[in-house]
């Protein structure tokens, strides 16, 4: 039984785990068409942000969760200001500009903080018990603010004005320009809002991975493969998307072992892409945000 | 805009063009010219860069000196980005290209794999500085870091002694994790332990949380780590975190050679057990110069020193001695010279090629990690490759150019 709780405890943690790495990417791609390859590396850059501001003494819950989304939010508005902007409906030219810059920033970090660093940000919460089982109680809190997060993510989608121009734009850009909305706007904010999503996500992790400079590349893969599964409804896709791959990584991992985690979690992917060309929601929730 | 799945894989294979760095040709100087392949950028680089800092006061302290045979020695370091296919490319380059008196590098076993037979094919003499498996027997690759029976040999009979018999084994999924981690259940097994469970772990897997409940499960005695890479060190702030470290001890064959002990907190990595031929802490006065100088040229910011970027330096070290002995860069007197019982002594002590298998004979130290630093609980002299020693002799067949241990120790006739 205890086992058993373990387990379960440890699926909720995998598949917030994937959800959490997946959500800011979910905004800037699922929403905005933009294939952001330096996904990963806004991740890192939210970890760099808590290490920097722990080193400095800054509190270790101020620095991840108001800093690092702020910072790595600053960060994707000017990138989307300088970068991205000339390239909207330009999918390949964006795919290779965000490589690039992807490559940048490892480079940026790795000659400012050098190969590897030193990161003593330790979880900053207790041990759980679950009979003769532990887990860590910070993957209790991680599991937590992740479902936090989709819901306020949801709550201002669905109930702001920010979030129905937003909607709008996406759809229709035009029809949302002729009718007076600053779409250009609109499309720099909601770039902002998935870095500095993507930038808090990176930063509530450094705790539990550490932070490189090469972070990023652990983390792009899977997270556009749960966007792509989940399909074009970003919230209900993501987390659709979180729940099958990252059960079946879960599952599979601790059954057989990590490789085959992995090749669960691939192989899972593929068949559903064949399946459903369009992710889950492209079949199912239709109508969900 | 349209977007369909055909369109975004049309996109990403231009991801496949990435593109080599070009490469300058060899200078029409008389330098000698020393080549180092390593992993300067990409995820292997926590032991790549600080490996280049070694190798480069090296090749200043013997063009301090004088230089060799009257030259200067020109250092050409090529960084292979954690990416094999360039580490094919570069070796290919030095051999060829530069007309490398001497080819130094590679990290992980499958990069020399990558290398090793081009080199051999060129017969441009090759020193893999890394601690690693064991088992190549190549006449022209000598590897000068330790192997198992001089470091893993140590540290499992002293975890055994201290925590008791059950261990589980946690390794990375390529050939170093998988060979390493039969070396472990062997020497568990000869000291009478039992190896409840082996796990292997893709290079680029961050969430440990599965392995630790299997952990608990199981409820060994002891932890045996060989991961690997900045990904891995995940797994120990991991382990911490669900209070693991106080219950179940980890003993590792790789810990600290990547600095991990540095990127951890103190609370997360005390009592570590981890047996290298080198730490900082060596008593000898070549350590404390050799010290001295790395402060000097890098900063005292630099890297903490540990096996990999110690041998590094004395691998260039004892290839030069090498070259004042035989008096010339030709392979087969530069060989002859290394095979003769020359002895370089460097910050971790004596260092001595063993000629039956062109590895080499060693001083270890067994260390136990306490506030972020390895203090030294035990010391070995001269310790021969015994492992490689099993299944290699160059002085039977000095043509040999082979990997026993490819396909895992039954394979290669060790029980």
């Amino acid at each position: 039984m205890d086992l058993v709780a373990a387990i379960g405890f440890q699926l909720a943690y995998v598949i917030a785990n994937l959800a959490l790495i997946s959500l800011g990417l979910a905004i800037i791609f699922g929403m905005m068409r933009v294939i952001n390859l330096a996904h990963g590396e806004f991740l890192m850059l939210g970890g760099y942000t808590v290490v920097v501001a722990t080193n400095a003494g800054v509190n270790v819950w101020v620095a991840m969760l108001i800093l690092a989304p702020l910072v790595v939010g600053i960060i994707g508005v000017i990138v989307e200001r300088v970068l991205i902007r000339w390239l909207y409906g330009r999918m390949v030219d964006t795919l290779l500009a965000t490589w690039g810059l992807s490559l940048l920033l490892v480079g940026l970090v790795t000659s400012i903080f050098g190969a590897s660093t030193a990161t003593t940000v330790s979880p900053p919460l207790g041990v759980i018990r679950f009979g003769n089982y532990s887990a860590s109680g910070y993957e209790l809190f991680l599991i937590l603010i992740t479902i936090a997060l989709f819901f306020l993510v949801w709550l201002t989608l669905r109930f702001t004005k920010l979030g129905l121009l937003a909607r709008g734009t996406m759809q229709n850009a035009e029809m949302a320009s002729s009718l007076g909305v600053s779409t250009n706007r609109i499309y720099m904010i909601t770039f902002g809002l998935g870095a500095a999503v993507s930038g808090l996500a990176g930063g509530l992790l450094a705790p539990m991975t550490g932070v490189l400079p090469t972070i990023g590349a652990t983390y792009i893969a899977k997270a556009f493969i749960t966007v792509i599964s989940g399909g074009s409804a970003i919230l209900a896709g993501t987390t659709a998307g979180s729940i099958l791959l990252g059960g079946l990584n879960g599952i599979f991992s601790f059954v057989v072992g990590s490789t085959f985690g992995e090749i669960a979690l691939l192989l899972a992917a593929i068949v559903l892409l064949r399946l459903m060309p369009r992710g889950i929601t492209g079949r199912f929730f239709r109508k969900s945000l | 805009m349209t977007f369909t799945r055909r369109s975004f894989l049309a996109g990403s294979s231009a991801l496949a063009l990435s593109s080599a760095p070009i490469i300058g040709r060899a200078q029409g100087s008389d330098n000698i010219i020393f080549a180092s392949i390593l992993d300067l950028s990409g995820g292997l680089d926590i032991y790549g860069t600080a490996m280049a800092d070694a190798t480069s006061l090296a090749i200043d302290d013997i063009n301090a000196a004088g230089g060799l045979l009257g030259k200067q020695v020109e250092l050409k370091m090529y960084d292979a980005q954690s990416t094999i296919q360039f580490y094919t490319q570069y070796a290919t380059q030095a051999a060829a290209g530069d007309r490398a008196a001497t080819v130094h590098g590679g990290i992980t076993s499958a990069s020399r794999e990558a290398i090793r037979p081009t080199l051999a094919r060129f017969k441009t003499m090759y020193f893999y500085n890394t601690q690693y498996e064991g088992g190549v027997c190549d006449f022209n690759n000598f590897c000068t870091g330790s192997t198992p029976a001089q470091t893993v040999a140590k540290v499992v009979p002293y975890a055994m002694n201290k925590w008791g018999k059950k261990a589980y084994i946690i390794a990375a999924d390529y050939n170093y994790g998988q060979i390493i981690a039969q070396w472990v259940e062997r020497f568990v097994k000869e000291n009478g332990g039992e190896t409840v469970a082996i796990e292997f772990f893709p290079l680029d897997v961050t969430n440990f949380g599965p392995t630790i409940n299997k952990i608990q499960q199981a409820s060994p005695d002891m932890v045996f780590s060989g991961l690997v890479g900045g990904a891995h060190v995940s797994f120990y702030r991991q382990y911490a975190a669900a209070g693991m470290n106080a219950e179940i001890p980890i003993a590792s064959t790789t810990f600290g050679i990547g600095n991990e002990h540095k990127l951890i907190s103190a609370e997360e990595g005390n009592g570590l057990l981890a047996a290298y031929s080198y730490f900082e802490g060596v008593q000898n006065a070549e350590n404390t110069a050799f010290l001295a100088r790395m402060d000097a040229k890098f900063g005292a910011n630099r890297a903490t020193m540990n096996e990999l970027t110690v041998r590094s330096y004395e691998g260039a070290m004892l290839w030069a001695e090498a070259v004042k002995l035989a008096n010339s860069v030709d392979h087969a007197e530069v060989s002859a010279a290394l095979k003769s019982g020359l002895t370089y002594n460097g910050p971790s002590g004596p260092i001595t090629i063993d000629p039956q298998t062109n590895h080499a004979i060693q001083n270890v130290v067994l260390g136990e990690l306490q506030d972020q630093e390895f203090n030294i609980v035990e010391s070995f002299e001269a310790q021969p490759p015994s492992d490689t020693q099993l299944v290699c002799d160059l002085n039977a067949d000095p043509t040999l150019s082979t990997f026993y241990f490819e396909n895992g120790l039954a394979a290669a006739g060790i029980e």
